[in-house]
Formats: structure tokens, C-alpha cells, sequence
């Protein structure tokens, strides 16, 4: 087991930590006001436009949304039992956890790729490439404009996840992380949680309006 | 850099050789040398083209084309703002600073730190690329629909706007956890220097602000890619909305601007009064008291914007109250001076140039929060005097007093005394004839980004662009003594100034790790004064 | 001493303007005496306190706590103040009279449109009656701008997808500059309008003068369109000086010189009779077809090297004017 050395600015491995977690927490701030910012304009142009919401949202795939919903929840709990048992050294279980997380992500992102692909079929995708004829309002795209930006900024956090849930899961397996020393873990853990909250309020604003 | 072979002196300069050991480093005085350097730089750049601004403004009638001229003020405006004003004092002088202020070794995440500066250049080299590949014209504020449709390189702009304030995130983040966990034995909150005080105050706002501005240019750069519509009515979009979400930014970011040069004031004035500040707890909190009603008042930028009456009622009460703790500080600096033992020296003068130029600016604040009458004053050259009073009469003013004062403490030399003097007197006075003539203008309705102005205006635009020239040369010569007395100045002592907080009290240049032994600390950062009379904590 | 500062006096022409002049002096002399106070101070200081010795003894002092608290509460009182005083005109500012005289206001780049309710249309010049409130309602073709007028102490931004108002009672009989005060792009400094104030009988006359006019469809002759008032001018003028004067108020001076210098158009010095290069690579003989055409479809055939920003004129401009400027272009080869 390689052991994991305390940075010299730091005392102790426990002020390194708790700066670290303090760290992490300051950064879901910026993230929550990154998201806020499309929320707000959520608020707005639902309460300016409440029919073309309404309308629009028929044109989601509500069981695609809601087992995407069901799987981004599940790896929240596997990514909480890895964390815990990375905590009691049990480092082959922690990584089994996180490879079930990993999978988790990428089949959240499969079906999202799924849906995307739907949408573009369909004209849904705003702006210029807004051709569908089905939809009568003629501020819809707005509505489309605001899916794509909130599911595609969530996805791209999705997938920065995967990647840190790969990088940690790749260092549980070579044993750099014990009770001693599960900082990354734990961080990804928190970060990973975010990403799950977030999208369980973008379901139904997006998804169960109609 | 400053140091030879024949210095026997170890320091963080010459710990290690080589340009690749500087692209490398964690040293946090070594990254904040380095932005210190690029910051610098972009305020010569951002000063150039300010000077190319007044030399259109020099007579009516074209002297560069309009569009020409469009792209000046734009560009100095961005640049000034989103490279040189908000990055300086919290990356280059918070940086080297903070750890040693608290007894610390280094920031609490060097190595987010040292990426914060790959990603500041990164975002710069963006926005440079924007001048290269054209150019953009919508001023600094990016206001839609117009930017939205102009043919300039708006997208490479935000983009750079959108990648600089990432690191100004992580900056603040990194600030704020190594004043909450990497404080020294007995170093409690209330024994911090002011200039942590603010930087604390700015590094909250920086985390806090920061994401609202990197969504906005998200969505305008979404809005011209993909032509999505939420700020373009033509697409059913609120133009409204995004000058609403941009001030969201850019009013916390006026203090993001402020509130270090106030930290700098606090520490300058109390060393060359020898005086301990005349209420440090006022002092201290006003600096969170501004960081919060910041958040609030973002509104009174758009009296006229058609948002509401009610709107404009609160953002015009709550702005209002900014009056209060901003007075305190100035308050407290001029007491502290009180039975004082007073030494101009450069540092002291800037300090001083900061009190009287910021009282100008604040107090012409009032003018702007009264919505009546800003009604007739927005958008006019009153507007743009009153933050130059503010942002160069203030920030700059106050950057400048830290960086003579803490000069000797970075590079180990001093600056020439006599020409630093010369350079602070043109600045003042250039200052002053350049941007007091033009509260005039504006009282007297000339707008603000104006190409070409009617013939009344012409006196006062002339006696402003030559106070443009006295700044140019004031700052000029400042840069040409700094650089040459990194190789030729005088060797600096340990304290040149009799200062009292943590880093006069370890070698200049100071070692890589600050301090031989972790310092322990038992009284405040202002313990000047012998004769202890009545007065109380 | 009072002659200096009638140079920084704004004149006052509308009902607000005074009252936004006695709040600003108010704030003024607040400011002022705040002034005197903390950099008097500083400067009082600077000198008794100078050092005059190295190592000289200071007291200590950490402050006083009740000083600070009073300087805060005075404060309090007076930004209070200035802001029910700020809040009070503004709500004046915003009031708008029921039988105020509505006036169509199109901002559009870089040109005002004022349209009445008889259907005259007026581009850069709007020609109001002293004493009557008055409403514009705006709106904006393209980008953000702002109605301005100094002398009247009043603004209003121009927004486009929305209507924006603007009440003002003029004072005083006289020409009133108007700025646009929000960025527009190129031209912004170039987007003026005149702000005519006339007694409400010339006005009357003014309007009826132009209806009587248009019903007996008479094509109203340059001088008819002037605003003298008082003597309307019976000469007709001859169509390049009319052609001229239609260039300047029509805001074509914005963007197209007659010098030769490049603005936001190409310039109109000696285009006429000669071949402009087209932004596709094909040429096209300036002539008056092709001058007409521009000024109704600008876009249609763009000269090269220029953004597509012209806005149409169709509508704005009658036919006798249009010959009008094509006489005076014409005019402009030598």
C-alpha cells in the first residue's frame, strides 16, 4: 500500500483534508450559480410563456427521463457505499462500487445520447435547425433552447464525473486509499451527489410540466 | 532576475534556475510574480488604447474611423477590467501576500493555483485573438441585442471573459480555504491585516459572482452559434435579461475592483502614520458588509432600462446603503492619521491620492443612486468620470500604493524615491484634469461612447486628453524605474518601513518557505504607538 | 463669477429639469461639505503631523467607537433623504398625463422615426407644443438605444420587442438637442435628432397646414416641411438644395459623407454616373434607378466592403423626395 504523504505547507493530514472538503464545498457554490443562471431564466420564460412550456414538454420522453432519473439515483447510493468502504479499507469492494457507478454514468449518458438523437430528428433543436411543424407555438424554441442548455451543460458534468470516478477508481485498484487517506474519494463522491441533485430538479421542470 | 551568482542570500527568486522552473512552480510568490507580470502588462495594453481613446476625443470630428474607435473603447474597457483591474491585487499581491500575512507557508491548493494562472493566460490569449481576428465593438458590457448582431469577433471575446472568470474562481476559492484552515498558532481572525480582511471579502464575491457571469457568456456565445434566442426579442428573447444577469457580475465585480485597493490603503496608511487603524473591527467588517450589499444592488445600472418603478425603488434604497460602510473606511483612514507621525513616501502618497480621488468618487456615487437624477446623468460622461474616480482614483491608486510598498519585500531592491514621487504627482494631476472635466461633460448631457461630439463639448475634451498625456507619462516612468531597479535598485532591509505585520519580519526577498519557524502570533497586525492614552478596541 | 458658471448651467426646458437641478445641487453642496471635511482633514493632518524625526513617539489609539457610530447615523439621515427625495421626482418622472399628446417614436440604426397621430412621419426631427404633456411611445427596429434630451433632464432607453414611455412637458419655445445615450454600434454618435418646441398655436397650424395639404394632395414643397412656423417660407426651393437638406434630416449624414470620407456607407462624393463594385463581385452603374433602389431595398445590391445595415426608407420617403436626393447626388460628380 503506497503511502499517501501529507503536502509540507499542511500540519496534519486532517487539515489537509478539511481544507480539501472546504475546497470542494466553495466549488458546488460556483457550481449551483452556474446552474442558478439557467434556472432564473427558466423561471422567466416559464412565467412569460406558460403554454409553450407546457406544450413543449409533451415532446420530451418521459420514460426515457424517468429511468434516466432511477439510474443517475442509483449510482448516488453505489458512490455512497464506495465511499464507506473505502473508509473501512475495504479497497476491492470500494472499486467493484465504483465500477458500478462508472456504469451507472455511461448508461445515463447512452440514453441521453438516445434522446438527443430523438430531438434532432425531430427539428427540436433550436435556432436555425428548429424545423419541426408539430409544435404550434411559435416561441418553442426558446423552451427546446433551454433544454439543450441545462441537459447539455448537466451532461458534460456527467462526463467529467465519469472521468473522475475513473481516475479514482484507478488509484483504489492500485490501494493508494484507506482509512488513512480517502480524500479523492470522498470529494468525487460529493461532487457526484451534486450532479444526481441537480438533475432530480431538472426532471420535472423539464419533463412533467405538461 | 534580480540576483546574481555573487548573492549568497537564498530566496524564492533564485531557489531555482531556469524558465521552466518558473512555468512549474507552486511557490505562491512565484505565481504571484507571475501575474503580477502578465497583469501588468495588460495594463499598459488596456492604457494604450485608453490613450487612443482620448486622442479620437482630442477635437470634434473623425481622427480614426467610428468602428475604429468602437473597438478601442471596447477593448479597453475589457481589458482593463477582465485582465488587469479585477485579477491584480487578490492574484499578484494577494498571492505572494495572504500566506505570509497568516503565517503560512503557501496557499492551501498550489497547485489549483498555479493552474488558475495557465487558465487567466489562456482566457488573455483569448481575448488578445479577438483584436488579432478583428476586433470586437460592443463595449465591455456585451449588452444585446447588438452583440448578438455585429460582424466583430464577439464569440472569441466571451469566450475569454468565460475562461478568465474560472480563474478568478478558483483564485477566490483558494483564497478563502487558506484563510479559514491555514492560519497560524494564535493568528485569530480578529489579529489579521486589513488587506486579508478585503481580499477575504473579494475572494467570497469572486466564488460567489464569478458563475453568473460565466453563464451569461455561455448563453451569448449559444445565442450566436446556434442562434438560440433568449436575449434576442426577435426570437422572443429579453434583452432586458441579460444586462440584468450581466450586472448580477459586474456590480459585485466593481467591488471585487474596490475592496483590495481598501486592504492596501488600510495596511499603507497605518506604516507610514505609525499608527495603530482607528477601528479595526469597523474597518474589517465594513470590507463583508460592502461584499454583501454587492449582491444586492446590481439593478441601479438599469433605471432607465424599462425594468420596473418598483425595481428601481429598492435598487436605489439598498444602494444607498453602500454609503455607509464605505464612509466608515474613509473615515477611519483620515482618523488614523491623528496624531500621527507622518512620512511621504511613495507608498504613502499613492495612498493618500486613493483617499482623496476615492472620497471624489464615492461621493459622486450619491448623484447616481438618486434615481431622479440619474436619469439625467446615465449613460453621459458623468458615469464614466465617476468609475475612473473609482476603479483608477481608487483600485489603481491603491494597486500602486502596495506595489511601491511592498516592492522591496518582493524583489529585495528599492524603488528610486525622487522618481517614484514625480511619477505619483503627474499620475494625480493628469488624473484629475482628465476624468474631473468630465463629471462637466456629463452634467452638461454629452453621452458616453461617443465617436464624434457637438462643438460645445470641445474645451473640456481637450483639457481631458491632455491630462490623458500626464497620466501616460507618469505611468510610463513608473514602469521603466520598476524594471530597472529589479537589476540596479538599492538592496532593501528586512523592513524598510518599520512595518509591523508578518512579512517585514522575514527576509527580502523572502525565503521559498516564508518562514524558518512557523511564527507564533500573540498581538494584532497594527501594535504602533507608545504612548498608550484613552481610546478603546 | 456667475458668468463661469452659467458655462456648466444646462438651460432648463421641462418641468423636471428643475426640479432634477435642486436635487442635484442638493447632493452637490452635500458632497462638497463632505469633501472639505475628510480631505481638509487629511491634509490638515499631513502637515501638523508630519514626521520631524525618525522614531518620534505616537499614541495609541484604536478608535472610538461612538464617533463612528454617529458618522454612520448622520450618514444614514442624509442617504435616506437624497433617496425619498430621488424617489419623489422619479415618480413625477414616470406619471403620465390621460390626455397627454401621444407621439410614435422608431429608434432604428442610426435614424430617430417620429410618427403622429395624423400619420406625418418625420425622421430626426420631432416638433412638440410648449405647456402640453406629452408621450412618446418607442420602439426600436434592431438594437438597444436611448432617447436623450439634456435639457429636459430626461431619458428613457429604447427597447426592441417591447415599447418603451417617455412624459415630458416642454417650457421653452426653442430647438432642443437629442442624443441617442445607449451604444448603438458605428454611427452611435451620429443618431440625433432635433427637439422643436413650438406655442401651441404655431403647432397648431404646423400640423393642420400639412393635413390640409394632404387631403387636397398637394405634394407638400420643402418649405412646408420646414418649421419656421410663424412665416412659412412660399419660395420653392430648387430640388438640390432641397435634395440636401432631406440628406441631412432624413439622417443619411450618419453614415454616407459627401466628401469623400468612408463612414459607415461608402461616400457620395462623385458615385454618380460611375460603376460601384457590388459585395457579390458584379458592377453596377450608379444611376437613378439604381440610387432609388437603394434607398427603398438597401440590401439588395450591397457595395462591397459594406455591412448590410442600412434600414429601408420605404414609406419614409415621398416621391418628390426621393428625386429631390437623387437630384442632389446627382449633383454631387462634378
Amino acid at each position: 500500500m503506497a503511502e499517501h504523504v501529507v503536502p509540507h505547507h499542511f500540519h496534519s493530514a486532517e487539515q489537509a483534508f478539511e481544507s480539501s472538503k472546504l475546497g470542494l464545498w466553495l466549488f458546488l457554490v460556483t457550481e449551483i450559480l452556474l446552474f442558478g443562471g439557467l434556472f432564473v431564466t427558466y423561471i422567466i420564460y416559464r412565467a412569460m410563456y406558460p403554454d409553450m412550456f407546457h406544450e413543449a414538454s409533451h415532446h420530451l420522453n418521459r420514460p426515457l427521463g424517468f429511468v434516466n432519473t432511477l439510474v443517475l439515483i442509483c449510482s448516488s447510493f453505489t458512490m455512497a457505499m464506495a465511499v464507506n468502504k473505502t473508509q473501512h479499507n475495504k479497497s476491492n469492494r470500494a472499486s467493484q462500487y465504483l465500477l458500478l457507478t462508472l456504469m451507472f454514468a455511461a448508461t445515463f449518458m447512452v440514453i441521453k445520447y438516445f434522446e438527443y438523437m430523438h430531438k434532432f430528428h425531430d427539428g427540436l433543436l433550436p435556432g436555425a435547425h428548429f424545423t419541426n411543424t408539430e409544435i404550434t407555438h411559435p416561441k418553442a424554441d426558446l423552451f427546446f433552447s433551454l433544454y439543450f442548455m441545462m441537459t447539455g451543460l448537466h451532461g458534460t458534468h456527467v462526463l467529467v464525473g465519469m472521468g473522475l470516478i475513473l481516475w479514482v477508481l484507478i488509484r483504489s485498484n492500485r490501494g493508494h486509499f484507506g482509512s488513512h487517506y480517502s480524500t479523492p474519494v470522498e470529494l468525487t463522491g460529493i461532487y457526484w451527489h451534486l450532479v444526481d441533485l441537480i438533475w432530480i430538479y431538472l426532471f420535472p421542470l423539464l419533463y412533467l410540466i405538461g | 532576475m534580480a540576483y546574481d551568482s555573487n548573492d549568497h542570500h537564498k530566496n524564492y527568486i533564485n531557489a531555482e534556475k531556469g524558465i521552466w522552473s518558473w512555468m512549474t512552480t507552486l511557490d505562491h510568490k512565484r505565481i504571484g510574480v507571475m501575474y503580477l507580470f502578465a497583469t501588468m502588462f495588460f495594463f499598459a495594453v488596456g492604457g494604450i488604447f485608453a490613450m487612443l481613446v482620448r486622442l479620437e476625443l482630442f477635437k470634434p470630428g473623425p481622427f480614426f474611423s467610428p468602428d475604429t474607435y468602437n473597438k478601442f473603447f471596447t477593448l479597453h474597457g475589457a481589458i482593463m477590467v477582465f485582465m488587469f483591474i479585477i485579477p491584480i491585487i487578490p492574484a499578484a499581491l494577494g498571492n505572494f501576500f495572504l500566506p505570509i500575512q497568516i503565517g503560512a507557508k503557501d496557499v492551501a491548493f498550489p497547485r489549483l493555483n498555479l493552474l488558475s494562472w495557465y487558465i487567466f493566460v489562456t482566457g488573455s490569449l483569448l481575448l488578445v485573438f479577438s483584436i488579432v481576428s478583428g476586433g470586437v465593438d460592443t463595449g465591455w458590457t456585451f449588452y444585446t441585442p447588438y452583440s448578438i448582431r455585429t460582424a466583430t469577433s464577439v464569440i472569441l471575446a466571451t469566450l475569454g471573459v468565460f475562461v478568465l472568470g474560472f480563474s478568478g474562481i478558483l483564485t477566490g476559492l483558494n483564497f478563502v480555504t487558506t484563510i479559514h484552515k491555514l492560519r497560524a498558532p494564535g493568528m485569530t481572525f480578529h489579529r489579521m491585516p486589513l488587506f486579508l480582511w478585503a481580499i477575504y471579502a473579494t475572494a467570497i464575491i469572486q466564488v460567489l459572482a464569478t458563475p453568473v457571469i460565466g453563464i451569461t457568456t455561455a448563453l451569448l456565445v449559444m445565442e450566436r452559434v446556434l442562434h438560440i434566442g433568449f436575449f434576442d426579442p426577435k426570437l422572443g428573447g429579453d434583452p432586458v435579461l441579460f444586462q440584468h444577469f450581466f450586472w448580477f457580475y459586474s456590480h459585485p465585480a466593481v467591488y471585487i475592483m474596490i475592496l483590495p485597493g481598501m486592504g492596501i490603503v488600510s495596511e499603507v496608511i497605518t506604516a507610514f502614520s505609525k499608527k495603530h487603524i482607528f477601528g479595526y473591527h469597523a474597518v474589517a467588517y465594513s470590507s463583508l458588509a460592502i461584499a454583501g450589499i454587492s449582491f444586492i444592488v446590481w439593478g441601479h445600472h438599469m433605471f432607465v432600462s424599462s425594468q420596473s418603478p418598483l425595481a428601481n425603488f429598492l435598487f436605489s434604497l439598498l444602494t444607498m446603503l453602500v454609503a455607509i460602510p464605505t464612509a466608515i473606511k474613509v473615515f477611519n483612514w483620515t482618523a488614523t492619521m491623528y496624531k500621527g507621525s507622518i512620512s511621504l513616501k511613495t507608498p504613502m502618497l499613492y495612498a493618500l491620492s486613493f483617499l482623496f480621488l476615492f472620497t471624489i468618487g464615492g461621493l459622486t456615487g450619491l448623484f447616481l443612486a438618486a434615481i431622479s437624477v440619474d436619469v439625467h446623468l446615465h449613460d453621459t460622461y458623468f458615469i464614466v468620470a465617476h468609475f475612473h474616480y473609482v476603479m483608477m482614483g481608487g483600485t489603481v491608486m491603491g494597486l500602486l500604493a502596495g506595489l511601491h510598498y511592498w516592492w522591496p519585500k518582493m524583489f529585495g531592491r528599492m524603488y528610486p524615491e525622487k522618481w517614484g514621487k514625480l511619477s505619483c504627482a503627474l499620475t494625480f494631476i493628469g488624473f484629475n484634469l482628465t476624468f474631473f472635466t468630465q463629471f462637466w461633460l456629463g452634467k452638461m448631457g454629452m453621452p458616453r461612447r461617443y465617436h464624434d461630439y457637438l462643438p460645445e463639448y470641445t474645451p473640456l475634451n481637450i483639457a481631458s486628453t491632455v491630462g490623458s498625456w500626464f497620466i501616460g507619462a507618469g505611468m510610463l516612468i513608473m514602469f521603466i524605474y520598476f524594471i530597472w531597479s529589479l537589476f540596479k535598485g538599492k538592496r532593501a532591509s528586512e523592513n524598510p518601513w518599520g512595518g509591523k505585520t508578518l512579512e517585514w519580519t522575514i527576509e527580502s526577498p523572502p525565503t521559498t518557505h516564508n518562514f524558518h519557524k512557523e511564527p507564533v502570533i500573540t498581538t494584532g497586525p497594527y501594535e504602533y504607538g507608545e504612548l498608550k492614552t484613552t481610546g478603546e478596541a | 463669477m456667475v458668468d463661469f458658471f452659467k458655462i456648466f448651467q444646462l438651460p432648463q426646458a421641462s418641468t423636471m429639469a428643475p426640479k432634477v437641478d435642486a436635487l442635484y445641487d442638493f447632493i452637490h453642496w452635500v458632497s462638497v461639505v463632505s469633501f472639505v471635511i475628510i480631505v481638509g482633514g487629511m491634509v490638515y493632518f499631513i502637515w501638523k503631523f508630519r514626521r520631524r524625526r525618525e522614531g518620534e513617539p505616537t499614541p495609541y489609539i484604536t478608535g472610538h467607537t461612538p464617533t463612528e457610530l454617529s458618522v454612520a447615523g448622520v450618514l444614514f439621515i442624509i442617504v435616506m433623504v437624497i433617496f425619498y427625495w430621488g424617489w419623489k421626482d422619479y415618480s413625477k418622472i414616470i406619471q403620465s398625463s390621460p390626455n397627454a399628446l401621444e407621439i410614435n417614436v422608431m429608434a432604428r440604426q442610426w435614424l430617430w422615426e417620429f410618427e403622429y397621430t395624423n400619420g406625418r412621419k418625420i425622421v430626426n426631427e420631432l416638433v412638440v407644443p410648449k405647456g402640453t404633456p406629452v408621450r412618446l411611445i418607442m420602439g426600436s427596429a434592431d438594437v438597444l438605444h436611448s432617447f436623450y434630451v439634456p435639457n429636459f433632464r430626461l431619458k428613457q432607453d429604447v427597447v426592441p420587442g417591447a415599447y418603451t414611455k417617455l412624459d415630458f412637458t416642454a417650457t421653452s419655445v426653442g430647438e432642443q438637442q437629442v442624443f441617442c445615450a445607449e451604444y448603438c454600434g458605428t454611427a452611435h454618435s451620429k443618431m440625433l435628432a432635433k427637439l422643436k418646441v413650438m406655442e401651441p398655436k404655431d403647432y397648431q397650424r404646423w400640423q393642420t397646414t400639412w393635413e390640409v395639404e394632404q387631403s387636397l394632395g398637394i405634394q407638400p414643397a420643402g418649405a412646408a416641411e420646414t418649421t419656421a412656423g410663424q412665416a412659412p417660407e412660399t419660395v420653392v426651393e430648387n430640388p438640390v438644395e432641397r435634395g440636401k437638406k432631406l440628406f441631412a434630416e432624413k439622417g443619411c449624414t450618419a453614415c454616407h459623407s459627401v466628401s469623400g470620407q468612408v463612414l459607415v456607407g461608402p461616400s457620395l462624393k462623385e458615385v454618380f454616373g460611375h460603376e460601384v463594385e457590388l459585395a457579390d463581385g458584379s458592377k453596377v452603374m450608379a444611376d437613378e434607378n439604381y440610387i432609388r433602389e437603394s434607398l427603398m431595398e438597401p440590401q439588395l445590391k450591397l457595395v462591397k466592403g459594406f455591412p448590410p445595415v442600412m434600414p429601408t426608407y420605404k414609406g419614409t420617403l415621398k416621391d418628390d423626395e426621393i428625386n429631390a436626393l437623387v437630384t442632389y447626388i446627382k449633383s454631387l460628380r462634378n
